[in-house]
């Protein structure tokens, strides 16, 4: 193992670092090109070297364990790029910072997202049971095994969020998931909070629980191998009283205290107060309005509660009007979406992963297609973290036959594929790869029915929705 | 070392007013002219400030918005910068007997128009803030004898206004202060718009003393939320408000004590707006560049490039990218400093925010400059009060601007046309007591003095 890494690994590593320009053209005025002998002996010096330190680190290696050779994030105190003296004490005394960082600029990173695959028992077991598998352990762990195993996943998906069950099942050969997807070079992520809670004297608002134990499950959670975790704080909104006051800061500030437990712990924070979609005909311009709202007071409260902005990724709802409003096309989602996260969201944050609740799978990508149009040199990077937008369609097509095992992880990958080129700006409309696309002549009806057809996903939601909230809140049903 | 227990020592219990209604709600509610509180600066003015100014924010047209974000955008471009003349009668009072001159209305005219009167000032500067009294004044040499905002006008400089009316002490925090000058707001904006002005300028200040734990969040707060009203009564009247939330360099304290006090309150200052609903497109904020104190030791300080680095990194962390421009105040520095600082920073913001995504922008806003003393010293002393030095002391304007636009786009290269060499420009409890007409302590002036220890040091920039 050792000589695999050193030999082989750092070898490739330092190959890639970039020319350093020669010493002679900071002397000149002008830049020299080298010439293409002076290229070859550029190259021949690097591969010496990097064999030379090969040899070096293999002699050290011996001594050195390699989870510190592969963790170690040298700070450099000195020099022209050397790290500033943190700033809080929290930020000071935080062991993982580098680490936390860069981390999250990786995740972030150019046309890439997260498959949100963190659905508690009981949500995926609705999920299986809606396409006729059992909700067992052993059912769950192949769904997910079938979702990491999908080849060439990590070309478009920088990392995954599992579950707490799912972060220690492994696959039929008994390698761990986590293993499985530091190949796919996917990092592992992981759901930390434990379920909403109705707010007692509140029109059916929720508070987030998890914050009791939570340094020590971030710990344990990190030791297993995840590198980021998330918590999702819901609120509801509509034409009048909703969120209440009460939610908001309730929420805000249990986001925050999770934020700042999971930086102390190495796991990078995904901050995702959700303004979720829900009944209701308000407009898009109150969505945009409320989640300008939240969004502001989370970020105060996350700089009261020293998270670093730097290491945080954040996980907003686009701005969609309510689900009996009128639909909006997606330059208005774009332009609502993009001016809330102007306005509220600082520059520090490397990136935002837009959530795609309530959207179908084609809608979600071509909104998010929109936003690159829309803010093309955004400071944060403008991605995706979708559940339902990337499974939907490879549960369906799965249906748990083991014969349709490659046909639903290659749908997968389409389905990533299509979100990274719409992150890329690249997606070419039409070539959604949800099996509603078809041949020309269907396509022009599609495009004259399309309207329906959007409208048909969106009741299927509608009906969802209705039904949990009809639930929740044990109102009378509403009749339609 | 200021840690959070101090900082929060005299907390305000942040329950927040109820602002749930969203724009479906009329915002057209009976309510009668503001009563004054009792204290101008305790939690009852916090509220009444927030709920003032949020009522102000929601009846802003779309029009009106449009209007100003169209002035925001013309202030902040790239390659130009705003030029501080605002300075109050009692502040370049002190300057002006400093330099052997009489403060009265006519020298104060005669050097304001010394600043604005280069041909070329256009090319560097995109506005240029006044002092109310200034507005009023003639500009006696111009060919048309036109007032001083139609002379900036033609020059294509915008003429901005100083609104406040200088510092008071808080009552619970002797040595910190809010700003003066809230009454009458609304009737004072409407008539500099209406004398020419296009923008304005508030200031509220915020000391750092770790000794004796300042700055108190109950501080922050009550400064913020002026800001807040301050803004949203601007900008109903048509002006772009420049927010800005001054941190004084005087005392010992580090360079990162000072950045973690920029990021506390610049994170406040934020946090109000919002809650006030402040159209952000259409302001401007205007910061000071992080720096060790000017009493802190010169073994532990930065080098420049730490500090610009440290002054991105708290920006990014705190400002939101809908604000079109942030511009550096120079507090204290001496003119090449801000110059080279300035440069520094700009070039440091030139690159992209990740290595995978050339396009992407470390700083989604100009970074700028409205510099008072770093681009006016030089000619107060090269002017003299004498009318022979008219010529040249323009001459030394026009330069001294020209030098930090060319910082703006990061391409300043020496030598600065600075005529002071290396004197320190720092004056202690500037603003204090603007209406009694007394400075509030020892100021140590600019032109002619001897040279004191420059705040960073002589091995600085």
């Amino acid at each position: 193992m050792y000589i695999y890494v050193t030999i082989i690994r750092l070898p490739l590593i330092t190959l890639q670092r970039p020319i350093r320009p020669s010493l002679r053209c900071l002397t000149t005025s002008q830049f020299t090109f080298p010439t293409a002998k002076k290229l070859k002996l550029c190259q021949a010096m690097k591969i010496f070297s990097s064999l030379l330190l090969a040899s070096l680190v293999t002699t050290c290696s011996a001594f050195v364990p390699l989870n510190q050779v592969l963790n170690a994030t040298p700070i450099k105190t000195r020099g022209r790029f050397a790290a500033l003296k943190m700033v809080s004490r929290a930020e000071k005394e935080n062991p993982y910072m580098e680490e936390l960082k860069a981390n999250a600029r990786k995740i972030g990173g150019r046309g890439r997202g997260i498959l949100a695959s963190d659905e508690s028992n009981a949500t995926t077991g609705k999920r299986l049971e809606a396409v006729g598998v059992e909700n067992t352990e052993e059912n769950r762990r192949k769904w997910r095994e079938l979702l990491y195993t999908a080849p060439g996943l990590g070309q478009y998906i920088s990392g995954a969020i599992m579950f707490d069950e799912t972060l220690y099942q492994k696959t039929a050969e008994g390698k761990p998931f986590v293993d499985v997807l530091a190949e796919q070079n996917i990092i592992p992520g992981i759901k930390v909070d434990t379920g909403l809670q109705n707010m007692f004297g509140t029109d059916g608002e929720t508070a987030t629980q998890g914050l009791d134990g939570l340094g020590d499950r971030c710990k344990a959670y990190y030791k297993q191998g995840a590198r980021f975790a998330k918590w999702r704080a819901v609120l509801k909104v509509d034409d009048r009283d909703l969120p209440s006051e009460k939610a908001i800061w309730e929420n805000a500030h249990a986001l925050a205290r999770y934020a700042a437990i999971a930086q102390e712990n190495g796991l990078v924070p995904i901050v995702e107060p959700e303004v979720t979609l829900g009944p209701g005909a308000y407009s898009i311009e109150r969505t945009a309005f409320i989640s300008e709202r939240v969004n502001s007071i989370v970020m105060n409260w996350l700089n009261r509660y020293d998270v670093v902005l730097d290491a945080i990724l954040l996980k907003p709802n686009m701005i969609l009007p309510g689900l009996d409003a009128p639909i909006a096309s997606k330059e208005e989602v774009a332009k609502y979406t993009v001016q809330v996260m102007k306005r509220s969201i600082p520059p520090a944050v490397p990136s935002i992963h837009f959530l795609s609740g309530g959207m179908g799978e084609e809608e979600a990508t071509l909104n998010l297609q929109q936003l690159q149009k829309e803010y093309p040199d955004a400071p944060w990077s403008l991605t995706f973290s979708y559940g339902r937008a990337l499974q939907s369609s490879t549960l369906k097509t799965w249906s748990g036959k083991q014969e349709n095992w490659k046909a639903a992880q290659d749908i997968l990958v389409k389905l990533a594929q299509a979100n990274s080129q719409a992150q890329l700006g690249q997606f070419v409309e039409g070539t959604h790869p949800d099996g509603k696309n078809a041949p020309v002549f269907i396509s022009i009806l599609r495009f004259v029915l399309g309207g329906c057809m959007r409208l048909i996903s969106r009741q299927a939601v509608e009906v969802d929705v209705s039904i949990a909230q009809r639930k929740k809140s044990q109102k009378r049903p509403r009749c339609k | 070392m200021v840690d959070r227990r101090t900082i929060l020592r005299c907390q305000i219990s942040s329950s927040s007013p109820v602002f749930t209604r969203g724009p479906t709600m009329s915002t057209a509610s009976p309510s009668s002219a503001p009563q004054a509180p009792a204290s101008s600066h305790g939690l009852e003015a916090y509220h009444l400030h927030l709920m003032e100014a949020a009522k102000l924010a929601a009846q802003l047209t779309q029009h009106q918005k449009n209007a100003l974000e169209t002035i925001a955008n013309q202030m902040a471009r790239p390659g130009r910068g705003l030029l501080a003349a605002d300075e109050s009668v009692p502040t370049l009072g002190k300057r002006l007997v400093a330099a052997g001159l009489v403060n009265d209305e006519e020298t104060r005219r005669a050097y304001r128009e010394v600043l604005f009167s280069h041909p070329d000032l256009g090319e560097y500067l995109s506005g240029a803030i006044l002092f109310s009294e200034t507005l009023g004044q003639k500009a006696v040499k111009d060919a048309e004898g036109r007032l001083f905002p139609a002379l900036l006008q033609s020059k294509g400089v915008l003429p901005g206004v100083k609104v406040d009316l200088g510092l008071e002490p808080l009552e619970y925090s002797a040595r910190e202060t809010h700003t003066k000058g809230m009454n009458d707001l609304m009737e004072r904006c409407q008539e500099f718009y209406a004398q020419g002005a296009r923008f304005a300028k508030w200031r509220a200040v915020i000391r750092i003393d770790e000794a004796a734990n300042l700055p108190t969040r109950a501080c922050m707060q009550i400064n913020s939320a002026e800001l807040a009203r301050y803004a949203a009564t601007c900008q109903a009247c048509g002006l772009v408000p420049i927010v800005e939330p001054e941190i004084l360099i005087e005392g010992a304290h580090s360079a990162e004590t000072f950045a973690r006090v920029t990021e506390a309150a610049l994170s406040e200052v934020y946090y109000t707006l919002a809650q006030a609903k402040v159209f952000l497109e259409g302001t401007l904020l205007k910061p000071q560049m992080i720096m060790p104190g000017v009493d802190s030791p010169s073994e532990g300080r930065p080098r420049p490039e730490e500090a610009a680095r440290r002054t991105l990194e708290a920006l990014r962390r705190r400002v939101p990218p809908a604000v079109p421009g942030v511009v550096f105040l120079s507090g204290g520095q001496t003119e090449e400093q801000a110059t080279q600082n300035l440069n520094l920073i700009n070039q440091l913001a030139k690159r992209p925010a990740s290595p995978f995504r050339p396009s992407s922008t470390t700083c989604p806003w100009i970074l700028s400059f409205s510099f008072g003393r770093s681009l006016q010293a030089s000619v107060l002393a090269t002017w003299d009060g004498k009318d022979k030095n008219y010529e040249k002391a323009m001459e030394v304007a026009g330069a001294l601007a020209k030098a930090n636009a060319q910082a703006q786009l990061g391409e300043y290269q020496g030598p600065h046309p600075s005529v002071l060499k290396g004197q320190s420009l720092h004056e202690t409890n500037r603003g204090w007591g603007a209406n009694a007409g007394e400075g509030g302590g020892k100021g140590e002036s600019t032109a002619g003095a001897t040279a004191t220890v420059p705040p960073s040091g002589e091995t600085a920039a």
